[in-house]
């Protein structure tokens, strides 16, 4: 077993990075997986809120670099997964505690034993953000289809590209099908024209996101839920699977259909 | 609703488009870091450089960044005047 390393990114905060993380690990468990999440963003440590998983927080990453504890005693298994775990981020230091060699080493040490390590890069483009490519197998880039977001993406695709750890490959989140239809949100084609990189998959804007986050459970493993259908779509593509997008077309019910009849270059 | 009227008067009303349009220009200069100033200075710059040697149109020079996937080129036309016999096609 030899782990790929997965490294989460987007450039710009809020567009969905911990909760793409969160949710594709969770997948890629339940999908039998073997699989560790590293939260890399250090001083500002929120992937174990979102995991549910704060309150079992003893060691964290800064403790297995500077050696006060050895990395299994970071590692937190999930409460309903047994094959996925976390590495927190260290709350209060900041991100020079942690180096790019450290996190390859640190990669190195979980290779064998995993089957996905996925690393989850604080906003911006600064050393944590080299610290989290730095040992990347693939970079997958979230955006939103929105100017700052997608302009963010650009920046760190072209950043991916100079490390030679691309192509990078995007996820649109936060996608909303009605405002598409009306011409009010760029399209999916359209983000993939401007930033010219494969797509991934693509999130619809979903309330269930917030409700599984305020509880801290996995949305993917909500079977109702339309984001987590794509999370988890997602995670099969990553797994080699050949899956179709999702139709968020079918979304908007007939009333829906039968209005982008009558709008001119609705998607 | 002003969607139909704004649509009869031909005036693009979906603001995704805007965002299109505004984000390829601002693409293209974030990623070879030429402000839109500096790309007409260099034009006049050409335009001069290559005057010395040849006649050309000044007015109707275009110099111009395109995109190909991921890949940036800098395009020039630049129309000569008055040549009688062009030696390159």
């Amino acid at each position: 077993m030899a782990a790929k390393v997965l490294t989460v990114s987007s450039g710009k905060g809020g567009v969905g990075k911990t909760t793409a993380t969160a949710n594709l690990a969770a997948a890629l468990a339940a999908l039998g997986r073997k699989v560790v999440c590293i939260d890399a963003d250090i001083g500002l440590r929120n992937l174990d809120v979102v995991m549910g998983l704060e309150n079992r927080i003893v060691y964290d990453i800064v403790d297995v670099v500077e050696g006060r504890c050895r990395l299994r005693q970071a590692m937190i298994r999930d409460k309903r997964l047994p094959e996925l775990y976390l590495i927190p981020a260290a709350q209060t230091r900041d991100k020079n505690a942690l180096s790019p060699s450290d996190m390859v080493h640190l990669c190195d040490d979980l290779r064998p034993e995993m089957d996905w390590i996925l690393i989850d890069s604080p906003a911006g483009i600064e050393r944590g953000f080299r610290n989290a490519i730095a040992p990347a197998d693939i970079v997958v880039v979230i955006t939103n289809p929105e100017v700052s977001a997608v302009r963010d993406a650009d920046r760190v695709i072209g950043l991916v590209e100079a490390e030679e750890k691309g192509p990078a490959r995007l996820i649109i989140n936060r996608l909303k099908p009605e405002m598409v239809r009306r011409g009010d949100m760029l399209a999916t084609e359209d983000v993939l024209e401007l930033l010219a990189i494969d797509l991934l998959g693509i999130v619809p804007e979903d309330e269930h996101i917030l409700m599984s986050t305020n509880r801290g459970t996995p949305i993917v493993l909500d079977g109702r839920s339309l984001a987590g259908q794509a999370f988890r779509n997602i995670a099969r593509r990553l797994q080699g699977e050949t899956v179709p997008l999702l139709d968020l077309e079918a979304q908007g019910g007939l009333m829906g259909r039968i209005k982008s009849l009558f709008r001119p270059g609705g998607s | 609703m002003g969607g139909f009227f704004d649509r009869l008067m031909g005036r693009d009303h979906r603001s995704a488009n805007h965002a299109k349009e505004r984000l390829k220009l601002v693409l293209v200069h974030d990623r070879t870091d030429l402000a839109p100033g500096k790309l007409e200075a260099l034009k006049d710059e050409l335009i001069a450089v290559i005057s010395r040697y040849v006649d050309i149109d000044a007015a109707a020079v275009r110099v111009e960044m395109e995109q190909d996937g991921r890949q940036q080129r800098l395009v020039a036309d630049i129309p000569l005047r008055g040549a009688q016999r062009k030696r390159r096609g």
